[in-house]
């Protein structure tokens, strides 16, 4: 009978309605839940929906979260039924190449810990080594500290956390605050869930000067490049968000541009996608003024065509454009 | 009768009730955050009432968004001055107000000697009264 008291407050903490028939007792006297009816009722498909429709591609990822988001939905189940085994170990570490999607991800786990009750707030304090690390002897555990403090409730994500590790300089202060997020991450696992990202082989290295950190964090999630195909779908989904489309050539040519761009330097997946896009807009409105077409539809407004892209350096010259 | 009731200190809010448990004095911070309160947590042994300004340890917090943090502070502080009063102020930095908006205990010395009245006689039959805290005979850091 404690049992069905306590997970009617913890579910009511947990912000969540509690389903009249998710949970009855049988002839024995055992309580038992439908984990089904708590999975619907605990809106997290909301989330994990709305995920899997705003990023392209990224299975991997998204499979990930979905175990993990099952994993804490049987480990608050089990709560209920007073099966207590400790508060999960929730610390992640992101690997990926630039732009494609860690802090984007991140966000939105973020917001899945918030609806599970994992984190009290749910927002998302992201920092880099200059945010943690001083630059004198006393200065660095305070910096990391505040830090800290700004993430409790929610999801500390440091970006490219192997700066936080010097070896060629032993007296780096990058090691004092290594020292304390260790502590935090295993003191304070039901205050603050850390995520670390960067590249792959870099993170490893990390990891294996610093086995303490790495045996703190239970999710390794690693983030593919995009596919061309991708790639498109990711501009295509950007346009549509600022109102504008390529036209059926426009697409076309970006298609080119895509295949063009990934081989050169400075690749930085969905991110390139932005900034192409950003310059495609730019031309396109030079393009009209330059038309000096008295009336304008919403269609030319909206439109990319095939100049606005190939006038790209990467199409003239095989080079970067300018910014 | 004595004067000094129940051998406590009671300055500030809640100061003649039992001592706050860590929830409740989450719940007052939290209370603090959602009003964008900077909060801050001091220290002294010497109580008395003009003392207005006590130490601060560490810098005022705002910008957050969780008692958490605040809390780790002041069991630090606790940790450090576990013989000392510690309070949480709540400042509210609105323009006009620019003044505390809370003010409470949330640690003490174990034994609480309070104040005594000094009386100082003066020219006639002129006499002048003071509180003295017993406390403050004995040399900084060495008083509870
Ligand atoms: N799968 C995707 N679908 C749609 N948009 C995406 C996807 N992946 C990334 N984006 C968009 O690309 C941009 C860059 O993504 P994000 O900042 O998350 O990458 P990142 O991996 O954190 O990069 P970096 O390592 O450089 O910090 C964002 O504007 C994001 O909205
Ligand atoms: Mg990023």
């Amino acid at each position: 009978m404690k049992a069905k008291v306590d997970s009617i407050i913890l579910a009511y903490l947990a912000g969540v309605k509690m389903p009249k028939q998710t949970k009855k007792e049988t002839t024995a006297g055992q309580v038992s839940v439908n984990l089904d009816a708590e999975f619907r009722k605990s809106n997290i498909h909301e989330v994990l929906d709305k995920l899997d429709r705003e990023l392209i591609g990224l299975k991997p990822v998204k499979t990930r979260i979905n175990e993990t988001a099952a994993l804490l939905l049987v480990d608050r189940v089990r709560k209920q039924l007073e099966l207590s085994a400790g508060a999960p170990s929730l610390h992640m570490c992101f690997t990926g190449n630039p732009g494609t999607g860690k802090t984007t991800v991140a966000l939105r786990i973020s917001e899945i810990l918030h609806r599970l009750g994992y984190v009290r707030e749910g927002h998302l304090v992201s920092v880099t080594r200059d945010d943690l690390v001083g630059q004198y002897i006393g200065h660095t555990a305070p910096k990391t500290k505040e830090v800290i403090k700004k993430a409790m409730g929610g999801v500390l994500f440091i970006d490219e956390a192997y700066y936080l590790y010097k070896p060629e300089n032993e007296r780096d202060y990058g090691a004092e605050s290594i020292e304390i997020l260790l502590q935090i991450m295993e003191n304070n696992r039901e205050d603050l869930v850390v995520i670390l990202a960067g590249y792959k082989d870099r993170m490893n290295k990390f990891f294996n000067s610093n086995p303490g950190m790495r045996s703190r964090i239970a999710h390794h999630i690693d983030f593919p490049d995009y596919g061309v195909d991708e790639l498109l779908a990711i501009a295509n989904l950007m346009l549509a968000e600022q109102n504008y489309k390529f036209s059926a050539d426009g697409e076309k040519v970006f298609r080119e541009y895509i295949q063009l761009r990934m081989k050169l330097e400075h690749f930085a997946n969905a991110r390139s996608m932005r900034n192409a896009l950003d310059r495609a807009r730019l031309r396109q409105a030079n393009r009209l003024f330059a038309g000096n077409k008295k009336s304008l539809t919403k269609i030319d407004l909206m439109t990319l065509e095939p100049d606005d892209i190939l006038a790209s350096r990467v199409f003239q010259e095989g080079k970067l454009d300018d910014n | 009768m004595m004067t000094n009731s129940g051998n406590k200190l009671t300055q500030g809010q809640f100061s003649f009730l039992p001592p706050l448990t860590d929830e409740q004095i989450s719940k007052q911070i939290k209370y603090a955050l959602k009003n964008n309160w900077a909060i801050g947590i001091e220290y002294t042994d010497d109580p008395h009432p003009r003392n207005t300004y006590w130490e601060m340890f560490g810098n005022p917090m705002f910008d957050l968004r969780d008692p958490a943090g605040i809390l780790m502070e002041i069991n630090n502080c606790r940790k450090i001055f576990s013989s000392h009063y510690v309070r949480v102020t709540a400042f509210d930095s609105t323009r006009g107000v620019e003044s505390l908006k809370m003010s409470y205990i949330v640690n003490r010395p174990k034994k609480e000697p309070g104040f005594g009245l000094v009386r100082q006689e003066g020219e006639g039959r002129l006499v002048r009264y003071t509180i003295h805290s017993y406390a403050t005979d004995k040399s900084e850091g060495e008083r509870y």
